[in-house]
Parts: C-alpha cells; sequence; structure tokens
C-alpha cells in the first residue's frame, strides 16, 4: 500500500480559524432570534420576550419602508449596469492600444481609486461637489449652467451615486476583461484577416464572442448584489435632505438599530435583506455553474 | 504587418484620447483636493483654487499634524494594520493550504469549505453581530477591529487556487524526501507563492487602513478610532463639528475646507505609497486566483 500524508496537521491548521468564525460568523447568525423578540440589552438574547412575526409587521407597516425598499434597488441595479458596460468598453479600448507604457500606465491610474475608502472620497466629493465652491460647478459656471447640488438634490443623488461609484471602480473592474482578452487565441484573428476581416469585423466576430462567457458570467453573478446599493459610499454622501430617494435598507438597519436602539425591527429589517440576498446569491451561482462551468472553489 | 488605414488612424487618436481623458479624470479630483490643501484660506474659501495651489502654503498640514486627535487616530490604525495583517496573513495561509488539496488526500476538505463559504453568502447582520462582539467584551478594545473579520474568505479562495495551480510533482518529491504537512507548506508552497501572497498583502493591508464603520461603532469612546473613523466624523457630521472647528480655526491660518482636505490627503498618502510597489503584483495574482474555477 502507498503511504499517504496524514490529515491530522491538516485538521489542526483549521482549528484556529474554525473557532474565530464560529464566534464571530456562527453565533451572530443564531443572534438573528432577536428579530422575532421584543430585544432589550439588559435581558439580553435569553430573557428577552418572543412576540413571533410582530417586528416584520410593524417593518412592512413603516411609512418609508417600501420606498426605502424601491431606492434600494433601483440604485443597486443602475450601479450593477454601468458597472458592467463601462469596465467592458474600457477593456476594449485598452486591448486596441499598441503602446505598452500607454497602456500601463493608464491601467495603474485608473485602478487606483478603487483602493481608496469612501471616508477619503466621501471628503473629496462633498469637496468638488459643492454647489458653492467646488470645482465641478466652477467648471459648469464657464458653460453658463447653474450650480447644481449633486449630494443634496433629491433628483440628483441616485445618480450621483451612480456616477461616484463608476468612477472609483470602473478602472479596477476591467481587469478581469483585460485577462479574458488576452486569453484569446491569437490564431483566430490571423484566421479572420485571412477571411478579409477588418479591424471593426475582428472586434464583432472574434473579440466579443472570446469575452462572451466572462461578460455572461460577471452579469449572473452581479445578481446576487441587487439589493446591495453601497453601504460605506451612501452612509458618506447622504444627509436628510435627500433620505427620499437615497435611504437603502442598510442606512435603515444602521439607524433604526445603532441610533433608534429598536433591535428587534432592525434586525428583522437586516434579516428580510440577508434572506432575499441569500437566495439571489444561491441562484446566481447555480445558473452560473450550470451555464458556464464556474465554482466557488 | 496590416497597413494602417486613414480609418483605423482617426480610431487611434480618438481611442488614446479617450484613455488619456478616463486616467485624467481619476487624477484630476485628487489633485484639486491637494492644491487646496496647499492654498491659503482665502484662496480656497473663494473657490480660486483649480489644480495648482494658490498662496502656496503649509499651514493646514501643519495644524492636522498638531492635532492629537489626528495623530492618536494615525497611530491607532497603524496598531491596526499591523495587529489585523498578521492574524489575516497567518489564518488565510492556514486555511488554503488544506483546502487546496483534492478530497482523496483530505476527506473533510468539502465541509471545512462550506463552512467557510455560507459566511460569505450568509450573515447575522449588523445588530447581532454587533451584540456579539458587544458580549464577548470586545467593545473598546482593538481587538474588534481585527478578530471579527479575521477570516477574509475571498482571500483564502485566491491563495487556495493558486496553491492548486502548483505542480503536484513539487509536492510528492517533497513528501518523498519525508517532509509533512507543515514543512511543504512553510518549505515548499510558500516560497512559491510570493505573487499571490503579494496580492493579498495589497487586499488586506489596504482594507486594514481604510476600515472606519467597525472603528466607528466597536469604539465607545473617540480616543480609540482609527484614523478613517476620525476622519469620518469630521467629513461627514459637519453640524455637529462646524461650530467647534469655527471657533478653534479662527486664530489660525487654516480655513476648515483647506483643513479637511489636507487630512484627506494625508489618510489617502500611506496607500499611494505601497500602491506602486504591490500593483504589478496583484494583477497578476488576482487574475490566477478568481477567473479560474
Amino acid at each position: 500500500m502507498k503511504k499517504r500524508l496524514q490529515e491530522l496537521p491538516l485538521h489542526i491548521m483549521l482549528i484556529p480559524g474554525v473557532i474565530l468564525t464560529i464566534i464571530f460568523s456562527y453565533i451572530p447568525i443564531a443572534g438573528i432570534v432577536i428579530a422575532f423578540q421584543k430585544f432589550s440589552p439588559a435581558k439580553g438574547i435569553f430573557h428577552s420576550k418572543f412576540i413571533g412575526w410582530d417586528n416584520f409587521e410593524y417593518m412592512f407597516n413603516m411609512p418609508n419602508f417600501f420606498g426605502v425598499l424601491w431606492n434600494t434597488i433601483f440604485i443597486a441595479v443602475l450601479k450593477i449596469i454601468a458597472g458592467l458596460v463601462v469596465p467592458i468598453i474600457v477593456a476594449l479600448l485598452l486591448n486596441e492600444v499598441g503602446k505598452q507604457f500607454f497602456k500601463r500606465t493608464v491601467q495603474t491610474i485608473i485602478y487606483f481609486p478603487h483602493f481608496l475608502s469612501w471616508v477619503i472620497l466621501g471628503g473629496i466629493f462633498i469637496d468638488i461637489l459643492s454647489p458653492s465652491n467646488g470645482i465641478v460647478n466652477e467648471i459648469l459656471g464657464v458653460f453658463g449652467l447653474d450650480p447644481i447640488f449633486f449630494l443634496g438634490d433629491e433628483d440628483w443623488f441616485p445618480y450621483t451615486l451612480v456616477a461616484t461609484d463608476v468612477w472609483k471602480n470602473f478602472g479596477y473592474g476591467t481587469i478581469v476583461y483585460l485577462a479574458a482578452l488576452t486569453n484569446i487565441d491569437p490564431h483566430l484573428y490571423e484566421a479572420a484577416v485571412v477571411d478579409g476581416a477588418n479591424r471593426w469585423k475582428q472586434t464583432w466576430h472574434v473579440t466579443l464572442p472570446g469575452m462572451l462567457p466572462i461578460i455572461m458570467l460577471m452579469t449572473v453573478l452581479s445578481l446576487g448584489n441587487v439589493l446591495n446599493a453601497g453601504f460605506e459610499q451612501v452612509y458618506n454622501l447622504y444627509s436628510p435632505m435627500v433620505y427620499s430617494t437615497g435611504d437603502i435598507i442598510d442606512t435603515l438597519v444602521y439607524r433604526l438599530g445603532l441610533i433608534d436602539a429598536q433591535y428587534g425591527v432592525a434586525t428583522a429589517v437586516g434579516l428580510f435583506k440577508s434572506v432575499i440576498s441569500f437566495v439571489l446569491i444561491v441562484l446566481a451561482n447555480f445558473l452560473a455553474n450550470r451555464y458556464a462551468g464556474y465554482r466557488v472553489f | 504587418m496590416q497597413k494602417l488605414t486613414t480609418g483605423r488612424k482617426v480610431f487611434l487618436t480618438f481611442n488614446y484620447i479617450i484613455l488619456a481623458i478616463a486616467a485624467l479624470l481619476c487624477l484630476l479630483p485628487l489633485i484639486n483636493v491637494l492644491a487646496i490643501s496647499l492654498s491659503s484660506k482665502s484662496a480656497a474659501a473663494a473657490g480660486f483654487v483649480k489644480f495648482w495651489p494658490v498662496d502656496f502654503t503649509l499651514a493646514s498640514y501643519k495644524y492636522a499634524l498638531s492635532k492629537p486627535e489626528f495623530v492618536k487616530g494615525f497611530l491607532v490604525s497603524l496598531e491596526r494594520v499591523a495587529l489585523g495583517y498578521i492574524v489575516n496573513m497567518v489564518l488565510t495561509i492556514l486555511i488554503a493550504y488544506p483546502l487546496s488539496k483534492e478530497r482523496a488526500n483530505f476527506r473533510f476538505r468539502h465541509y471545512y469549505a462550506w463552512f467557510f463559504i455560507i459566511t460569505m453568502m450568509f450573515n447575522g447582520g449588523l445588530i447581532p453581530t454587533y451584540m456579539t462582539i458587544k458580549e464577548v467584551g470586545l467593545l473598546d478594545s482593538i481587538w474588534a477591529l481585527v478578530l471579527p473579520g479575521a477570516v477574509p474568505v475571498f482571500n483564502v479562495i485566491l491563495l487556495m487556487n493558486f496553491f492548486r495551480g502548483l505542480p503536484k510533482e513539487i509536492e510528492e518529491a517533497a513528501f518523498m524526501d519525508g517532509a509533512g504537512h507543515w514543512r511543504i507548506l512553510l518549505q515548499v508552497f510558500l516560497p512559491l507563492s510570493l505573487p499571490s501572497i503579494a496580492t493579498v498583502s495589497l487586499f488586506v493591508l489596504v482594507h486594514h487602513w481604510n476600515s472606519w464603520f467597525d472603528g466607528l461603532i466597536y469604539m465607545n469612546s473617540p480616543k480609540n478610532y482609527p484614523l478613517q473613523s476620525y476622519l469620518q466624523t469630521i467629513i461627514v457630521t459637519p453640524e455637529l463639528n462646524t461650530l467647534q472647528t469655527d471657533q478653534l480655526l479662527e486664530a489660525t491660518m487654516v480655513s476648515d475646507r483647506t483643513f479637511k482636505a489636507a487630512q484627506v490627503f494625508l489618510a489617502a498618502l500611506p496607500i499611494l505609497m505601497v500602491y506602486p510597489f504591490l500593483q504589478k503584483y496583484f494583477m497578476k495574482g488576482l487574475v490566477m486566483g478568481a477567473v479560474k474555477g
């Protein structure tokens, strides 16, 4: 019989990670019972009164709940679409660049905003988008346009969120598509040239089909983000002036729970989001696996 | 070589221009804020500053660096990054290695893998997580910023996929020479995985430097805030601070605007400094880890 490596050391390696994951991920999952309690921190989870579905009833009866749900989906879906389209176009453009130095310089610059926090970017955007002395409105003024209060006007706010999100992430988003582009077999282009295809036809018949699997995969996987409108961004850019169009589920949970101390209701709203997101993620992964052979691990 | 047609030349010219504009759009907001931070109080307030400082002065930086909250926040952040980096890297490596084994060689692989993956798909949410950390007694402790995110599952998957891509023969050869799992991991796998380790390092360092929300909710006392949590409170809740800072600032050469700009730029500086060194790795490392199924 062939000697094999023992499995015991593998278990030992996993022990610390398993313990920490139980404490900080699985115990909070068990803590979801708070959603069904009239929870008070003084009584704790074991002595607070169970009230069935009351918190959920309260949630659905809140005057702003469906507005917030709509804001969340609207902002998230716009971000998903823009977050797919812009990086694909930029990746295609970068792929046509012959000068390696130029290409690398552009890549280095456009990846960078991804690595800045929304606190830093909040500071930057609040300054440059200011209606009184921000540079964006100064420039609009040159063209004779009135100042726009991008972060304080409820009509503009959702689109400002989408635009600033694209600004932060479009460069980074090109990485997967550029990888797919470099994996396209060069022989396909040669064959296309022999068949008399010009550049546009090559793009249409070779490049795009070559990218299609990864585009499909990214589209399907983004399904899991339909309720993720981006807490960190919204929290740093919104204000009561734009709650009507800018308040999202995650910010609502934060205010209900940690500002108003309505722990039960906040947990119920959070659970509502987690459950729907979970279903969407499982569905997305199932579809991705079924049609693209994608596996998480 | 194909001969360039006129249409192709026009396209390429536009292509270079569009991409140059895209890159500039990424840089200009940062340059604008940098210019404001280096300008005088009156020029900044009047909106005269574009992309070059007006009445150059370092007053805002001197003022920021003399503020105890700012300096303390910087130190807390450094401590957090150091602790968080060590904990995250050790756990990522220790989990990625066993999970990279075939099921035939590690029968429980799939149970462990699902155990970790599930936490990516479902979590307890804000309130139960907060209550757990409170019950464990971590409020106001630096460990509240390190331990809850100790297992970064996304990075584990990245490194695991990299390990799986290493040739099987290397492991078998080491095994024949009498090496056990620990030695194979430390002396064979890790030295071969430096691009991937660099990628994960970049993510972990940036993540810990940038995190602000956990500091805001788990630290009862603002004196324990990491830099980004402190910045969050001065940037985003201006109503609470304007009065106070305006009074403080009255006697100085610094305006609220230049002062904020200087702090924002200082907080971004460490990222600006590590980014050029690590970015050449992450493209390679990320693509190898993430795209492969």
